[in-house]
């Protein structure tokens, strides 16, 4: 849609939009607009994957960018996620240098664990759920990666400093607090549960409670 | 879920007796060069040679590895595995990306999985099979000793991955899940249900974020390398735009990565993210640096078609949907606009059993691919009409859904029904699929030797972007296995034999390399801004697409090629007088970002006709309309082609060199394939 949009922009002389768009398959988290007041619109998708069906025919459609004080606009929809990626510098990994992994069945993980763990593992980091929280709250997106890599075997050696480390830079970067809205999750096109974030509050207690 | 096809090959001889003269219907498109020899591959037993190079490659003591710099280009698995791990051995590593954070790698798009030889399921597995699959699968053009390698490191791949957190999908006992991937007869593949690619790239992204955290790795996201800096002869940096703020910059190093992924978008429409491109490899290869079999291209046969000139990218559907849903077309081109459910079974016309009666359905992709092209050339083909023929061929589930019944449909392929019918709004329980080829991984780039450097010095490239591992065909959840390989596992070890060598003079920015590299860049982008001509750069890329889909796509024959060199060379010439780029550089300009991939696209073009020119016999992907057996099928001709094709910039308007780097294969023995 905005593909043609631009084309016709084009051909007037003027400026196309910037937009940001990659996979066009959902998956890869790169595009993200404010539709009719929705982050990523009426459907639980990625704005990518919205089809014009989902309008009516001749209805006026609204798009802005992500709306956060953590995600300044770069120009018209394009807007700066590197908080994101600053997060994760602080402990939204496991330690392991590579050349140094045991074999893999080394530790098993049962079934349902890591089944967790995955269905987490599946956010896209696309930010929809900052911008759908009034208080510009990242804790859906932190309280995925603590709670895939917590579910995890090899990821408990480092659980108390990771949350202790992902929050204080998560408040630095200007992120609201979470006030349990829920509109994080409504909007995240992958449906991470809200209780993830549940599982940050209650790791964070448990790394202060070991004197972090 | 991408499965890809079994590989079954038989051992019918290929054929020996074409005439000479028939081989080089590329004579005035190409200058012959000296042959090319790969000097670091080891010789000895094949199991041995990487161990025994690894040995020989000279180390670096850890006191100077701080004061080696390298650059690396992209953060999909092959560039965030190299990043994480040469940060971690203490090297100053860049790394470079044209997306707004590493984590966004067109990888990320991956469904199927990821081949390791861990003979998890004893059934047979092992290093030699997963290496003896890939020669195999890849028609006999790849390098034997190069191929060894990933499957050699596959079983590592598996461990660092899980050791680092990757959420591979586990059976009730806690123990790794796999699953076999098309109809390969071992069950290696290792997945994430449809998210491989996610998951193992976010898992590289983590240790490459790390390292970030610790100070040896510096990203740079939204940052587009635009050429390579060579100084007497070696790769000593890059320039690179800032997208945001338009600044050239300039970045030195000792040696310099390409990670930078693979060119299918040089088709338009092709099931890549929209931002996959060439330019970095090809800017390399303008300044020394080979390419390598750019004529070798894989198309899926399972996609979602094409529904009409707006469209901008094609959708992958898992091939393995093949293995329950029975493909037709009806038999008068009068049906071909009804509902296919009144189409009577005596009127439909299910080509691939009737063609191939042993494999059916289950053909491999390039054979599919092909076959549903002629049913659609014939005028047969379904769906709208695109530019006045209907492209697509019905997958249908109906005799499916009545055996192990819909949640059984269900189960077995998750979401991909749903898929379906979020992008063509067809509910597929009901109404046939529709499906059609298209471009979705290229085997080709550039030329690199064992050690995985190119032919400039300095330069070395990994992943889709290199041309070293999959021949003309890749197989399933091979190129997943290929780029963590490359960065994890082989690439910290050849690098370090290079910068053994090091730490290199300094290269200062006035240097005149340096500053004749950005000033080009800065000349072409002043270019771009200031023709003011009339079509947008889309419009070019969509047509030089057009081009390389009739004549160098599913099927290539001289005249097709020859006509699509003219259409390329005519269609270059306009493109760089009558574009229109519109706004400045100084900001974020994506018209101006796509002109200069569409300029090295159409170079591209012109140089994978005439690579497919030359090879006059079908191998793999690459189907000459003139070498095929009496019933349609590829023939290869070893006698004459069994070689990589390596072609070398000449100059603008200058015929390209070709250099042959001969084929030899001393632990497998080259075989025909035949599917009926
Ligand atoms: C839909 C789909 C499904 C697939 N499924 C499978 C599968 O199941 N199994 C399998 O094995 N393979 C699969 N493949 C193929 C596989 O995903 C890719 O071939 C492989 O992952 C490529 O990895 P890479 O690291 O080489 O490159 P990419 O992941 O493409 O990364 C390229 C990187 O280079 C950067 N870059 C490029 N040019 C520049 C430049 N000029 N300046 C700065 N940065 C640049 C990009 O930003 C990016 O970070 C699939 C491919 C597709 C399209």
């Amino acid at each position: 849609m905005l593909d043609v949009l631009n084309e016709q922009l084009n051909a007037k002389g003027e400026d196309p939009i910037a937009f940001d768009s990659d996979c066009r398959e959902g998956i890869c988290g790169m595009c993200g607009l404010m539709i009719n007041g929705d982050a990523h619109g009426p459907e639980v998708t990625t704005t990518c994957q919205l089809h014009m069906r989902s309008f009516t025919d001749g209805e006026t459609i609204t798009i802005e960018p992500w709306r956060a004080t953590a995600f300044p606009v770069i120009k018209d929809l394009v807007v700066d996620r590197s908080a994101f990626d600053r997060i994760i510098q602080q402990g939204g990994y496991i330690s392991v240098n590579t050349g140094s992994a045991p074999e893999a069945h080394s530790v098993p993980v049962p079934r349902d664990d890591a089944m967790r763990a995955f269905s987490v593992a599946t956010c896209i980091g696309c930010g929809a759920c900052v911008a759908a929280c009034p208080n510009g709250s990242a804790s859906l997106f932190m309280g995925a990666k603590i709670t895939h890599l917590g579910e995890l075997p090899r990821g408990q050696p480092e659980r108390d400093s990771r949350v202790v480390n992902m929050v204080a830079q998560h408040d630095h970067e200007g992120f609201g607090g979470c006030t349990n809205i829920g509109e994080c999750t409504a909007a995240c096109p992958k449906e991470i549960p809200l209780d993830v974030i549940s599982q940050l509050n209650k790791d964070l207690r448990t790394a202060l409670a070991h004197g972090h | 879920m991408n499965y890809e096809m079994p590989d079954t090959t038989t051992t019918a001889e290929p054929s020996q007796d074409t005439p000479a003269e028939m081989t080089d219907d590329a004579a005035g498109y190409y200058t012959p060069g000296d042959p090319l020899v790969d000097a670091k591959a080891p010789t000895g037993p094949i199991a041995d040679r990487w161990q025994d190079r690894k040995f020989e490659a000279r180390l670096v003591n850890p006191s100077n590895r701080r004061k080696l710099d390298i650059i690396i280009v992209g953060t999909g698995p092959a560039g965030a595995s190299a990043a994480a791990t040469l940060g971690e051995a203490g090297y100053n590593v860049k790394s470079f990306c044209y997306r707004d954070s590493p984590r966004r790698a067109h990888s990320i798009a991956a469904q199927g999985g990821i081949n390791a030889a861990k003979n998890y399921k004893e059934d047979g597995d092992s290093v030699h099979r997963l290496f003896y699959d890939t020669v195999k699968g890849g028609d006999y053009r790849s390098r034997e000793s190069n191929v060894y390698r990933p499957a050699e490191v596959s079983t590592n791949i598996i461990d660092q991955c899980v050791a680092r957190g990757v959420p591979f999908a586990r059976e009730y006992g806690g123990l790794l899940d796999n699953r076999s991937f098309g109809g390969v007869q071992v069950s290696r593949t290792f997945y994430a249900r449809g998210q491989t690619g996610q998951q193992l790239l976010i898992g590289a992204y983590r240790a490459l974020e790390r390292r970030v955290a610790a100070g040896t790795v510096e990203t740079f996201t939204r940052h587009e390398m635009l050429e390579l800096i060579v100084v007497d002869g070696k790769a000593r940096g890059i320039i690179a735009r800032d997208m945001v703020t338009g600044a050239i910059e300039t970045h030195l190093a000792d040696t310099v990565v390409l990670a930078s992924g693979g060119y299918g978008n040089v088709f338009y429409l092709s099931t890549n993210a929209m931002g996959c491109n060439v330019t970095a490899a090809w800017r390399a290869h303008r300044k020394g640096a080979y390419m390598a079999n750019p004529c070798y291209t894989q198309i899926h046969p399972t996609c979602i078609p094409v529904s009409g000139s707006h469209q901008s990218k094609l959708t992958l559907m898992s091939e393995s949907l093949r293995n329950d849903g029975r493909i037709w077309v009806p038999k008068n081109e009068a049906d071909c606009d009804k509902d296919p459910r009144d189409i009577a079974e005596e009127d439909r016309d299910y080509y691939p059993e009737r063609i191939y009666p042993s494999f059916g359905n289950l053909v491999p992709c390039d054979i599919a691919s092909r076959a549903a092209k002629h049913v659609c050339d014939e005028g047969r083909g379904v769906g709208p009409k695109v530019d006045g023929v209907r492209r697509g061929v019905y997958l249908d589930f109906a005799a499916a859904i009545e055996r192990p019944g819909r949640d059984g449909i269900e189960e077995k392929y998750d979401n991909l029904p749903d898929m379906y019918e979020r992008i063509t709004g067809e509910n597929p329980y009901e109404m046939p699929m529709r499906i059609y080829p298209a471009v979705h991984y290229v085997m080709g780039g550039v030329w690199v030797d064992y050690d995985l450097m190119s032919t400039i010095p300095g330069l070395f490239v990994t992943g889709e972007a290199n041309f070293s591992d999959h021949g003309a065909n890749r197989l399933g959840a091979s190129a997943l296995m290929q780029g963590p390989a490359d960065g994890y596992f082989v690439l910290p070890h050849t690098i370090r034999d290079y910068l053994a060598d090091g730490p290199f003079e300094k290269v200062d920015e006035s240097h005149p390399a340096v500053v004749e590299a950005r000033t080009s860049v800065e000349e072409r982008i002043n270019h771009f801004l200031n023709v003011n001509g009339t079509r947008s750069v889309d419009s070019y890329h969509r047509e030089l697409g057009n081009i390389m889909w009739e004549y160098c796509g599913m099927e290539r024959t001289e005249d097709g090629l020859k006509k699509a060199i003219d259409l390329i060379r005519t269609l270059k010439d306009d493109f760089w007088r009558n574009v229109k780029v519109l706004g400045t550089n100084e900001s974020l300009n994506q018209s101006l970002e796509k002109a200069g991939r569409v300029a090295d696209f159409i170079e591209l073009g012109e140089l994978m006709c005439i690579d497919a020119l030359n090879r006059r016999e079908s191998c793999g992907g690459h189907f000459r309309g003139e070498s095929q057996t009496e019933d349609g099928e590829a023939l290869r001709h070893d006698d004459l082609f069994a070689y990589v094709a390596a072609w070398e910039f000449a100059g603008d308007g200058e015929a390209p060199v070709l250099h042959k780097e001969e084929l030899t294969y001393t632990a497998i023995e080259m075989k025909q394939r035949s599917y009926k």
